[in-house]
């Protein structure tokens, strides 16, 4: 696990609702994504109920983590302050086995070097004191 | 069913420019255009009986109260972003053609340029962005925060499917940049832009080099919708809408989550709008597509039907959508090279192209355009117009 910088000052999730189970689940040090308790499909972004089934069910289930990258882009003129010295940094769609896909992206891997269906795996990293990210690294790296 | 039962009979921009600005303020300038469009279809402002205002950039109310409407019996706005503008061309034609409503003004614009950059305001307000919540909890922390990063995801995964080039995406702008040579009133007149320099360009957020990206400006536009009937009567030849529709990619909030990744609201709007009009893509004269970026451009022709899913990119090369070509796009020059106006100049240009007014751009003997517009999450709406 990675130090904590100080002064971290990029934007962070809020702590509330579906989004803060999702983030708590994290700081715990496992990727967790919602799974309909009615039909059992994953969903992710977290929301109220199933748009499959109508359920309003549903589990925090936990996740390989392993997957492959869907899409990205390398920001290379950052368009937000606290990322002006991230630059190139590259946001990542991440598409995990279970079938989701999430926003993240790509630690200790070079924008330049990033592919589509490149296979990657999770690295939670803590960012502040409460607060962990998925991100993602090279798989086998 | 729409079909025919409403007019676009008052057109009116303002100049487009970068610095020094404007020099007014975003009220000051919408109603600039307003009064041109208002003067062009020969009615008085106290006429106008309905607003649909661009989202954030002025209430309703406050249109009302500047221009004399004493009575507003019709006021929305719709929250679709680019979009926005052609959905409320559906709305406002859904006003006039049942009597809610006589004549709709719908007005937009901004100081793109001397105000506020939206590349670098978009992030600050989670209830402005698209997506929200999700944006503010799912994007924001992994530094996605801007449109051209939105969209380049979904360029980037097409490119991958579909084998579309950086070269293809290079075409549309600078079909945009030749369109805008023969528009005295667009930003980029006197400006050419061939493939080398677009290639040497700096890259903003990959594939997005800063050509694919879309101007920012200040200007305002506005258009006047009224029924079929009244418009007889106005001073204008009038533009009739054949065929319009507005629909939302599925889930509209997220965008990484999609089902079918490439399906966006006009995947669903196209085809109805075009059986609404009871004519097919090929018979459009000419298109005028949101082109905030250049992807969006050609996944817009591919999802409206102009070509099939993965086609856009051979679509748009050697001329394809330059005037003289097989469906001449944005021949104001678009967002990309005439002027950011939210998408109103898209309609006002088709409505120029259709009474023939478009001067040395002029598409011969147009009869039939196509319009589009584009927003947030790939929020999609269409007109086709006819004269």
């Amino acid at each position: 696990m990675s130090e904590v910088p100080a002064g971290y000052g990029k934007p962070l999730p809020a702590p509330s609702g579906l989004a803060g189970e999702f983030y708590r689940w994290c700081a715990q040090g496992e990727l967790r994504i919602q799974r309909c308790t009615g039909c059992g499909r994953h969903r992710h972004v977290p929301r109220e109920m199933c748009a499959h089934c109508g359920a309003s069910e549903s589990t925090w289930s936990r996740v390989s983590g392993s997957g492959k990258v869907f899409s990205w882009t390398e920001v290379v003129r950052p368009l937000h302050p606290a990322f002006a010295d991230d630059a190139p940094y590259a946001p990542v769609i991440v598409e995990l086995d279970e079938g989701v896909r999430l926003l993240t992206r790509v630690i200790d891997c070079a924008p330049a070097a990033l592919e589509v269906d490149m296979p990657v795996e999770l690295a939670l990293t803590q960012v502040t004191d409460g607060v962990w990210l998925p991100f993602f690294r090279r798989a086998g790296d | 069913m729409l079909r025919d039962k409403a007019c676009i009979v008052g057109i009116g921009e303002t100049p487009f420019c970068r610095k020094p600005g404007s020099g007014l303020s975003e009220m000051g300038i919408q109603l600039k255009a307003a009064m041109a469009a208002i003067e062009d279809a020969g009615l008085k402002p106290a006429d106008i009986d309905g607003i649909m205002p661009f989202p954030n950039v002025g209430k309703a109310e406050a249109f009302a109260a500047e221009l004399g409407c004493t009575n507003l019996r019709f006021a929305a706005t719709l929250h679709m972003g680019g979009a926005a503008p052609v959905a409320s061309l559906r709305a406002a034609a859904m006003a006039v053609a049942t009597g809610v409503a006589e004549h709709v003004l719908v007005p937009g614009g901004w100081n793109g340029y001397s105000g506020a950059r939206v590349r670098e305001t978009a992030a600050n307000d989670v209830d402005s962005i698209p997506g929200g919540a999700i944006a503010r909890d799912f994007y924001l922390p992994f530094g996605l925060t801007a449109p051209p990063q939105w969209y380049a995801l979904m360029a980037r995964r097409h490119m991958h499917e579909f084998g579309t080039t950086e070269e293809q995406l290079g075409a549309v702008a600078i079909a945009m940049r030749r369109h805008a040579q023969l528009n005295p009133a667009a930003v980029m007149h006197g400006k050419p832009l061939d493939m080398a320099q677009y290639l040497a360009a700096p890259m903003i957020s990959s594939p997005y080099r800063l050509f694919d990206c879309s101007l920012e400006t200040d200007g305002a536009a506005a258009f006047i919708v009224t029924s079929a009937e009244r418009a007889r009567d106005l001073r204008q030849r009038p533009v009739f809408i054949m065929g319009t529709a507005a629909s939302q990619p599925y889930p509209a909030d997220e965008i990484c989550g999609r089902p079918d990744f490439h399906r966006i609201g006009l995947t669903s709007a196209a085809p109805e709008a075009f059986r609404m009009a009871g004519v097919t893509p090929q018979d459009a004269d000419f298109a005028q597509i949101y082109d905030c970026f250049t992807f969006e451009l050609i996944q817009q022709l591919e999802e409206a039907g102009f070509c099939a899913r993965g086609e856009g990119g051979a679509f748009v090369e050697n001329g394809g959508i330059e005037l003289g070509g097989r469906l001449p796009v944005n021949t104001h020059g678009g967002l990309l090279s005439q002027a950011h106006v939210l998408g109103i100049s898209h309609v006002v240009e088709a409505v120029r192209q259709l009474r023939g007014e478009a001067d040395a751009r002029q598409v011969p003997a147009a009869e039939i355009g196509v319009v589009t517009g584009w927003g947030d999450f790939g929020d999609g709406s269409i007109a086709i117009l006819r004269r």
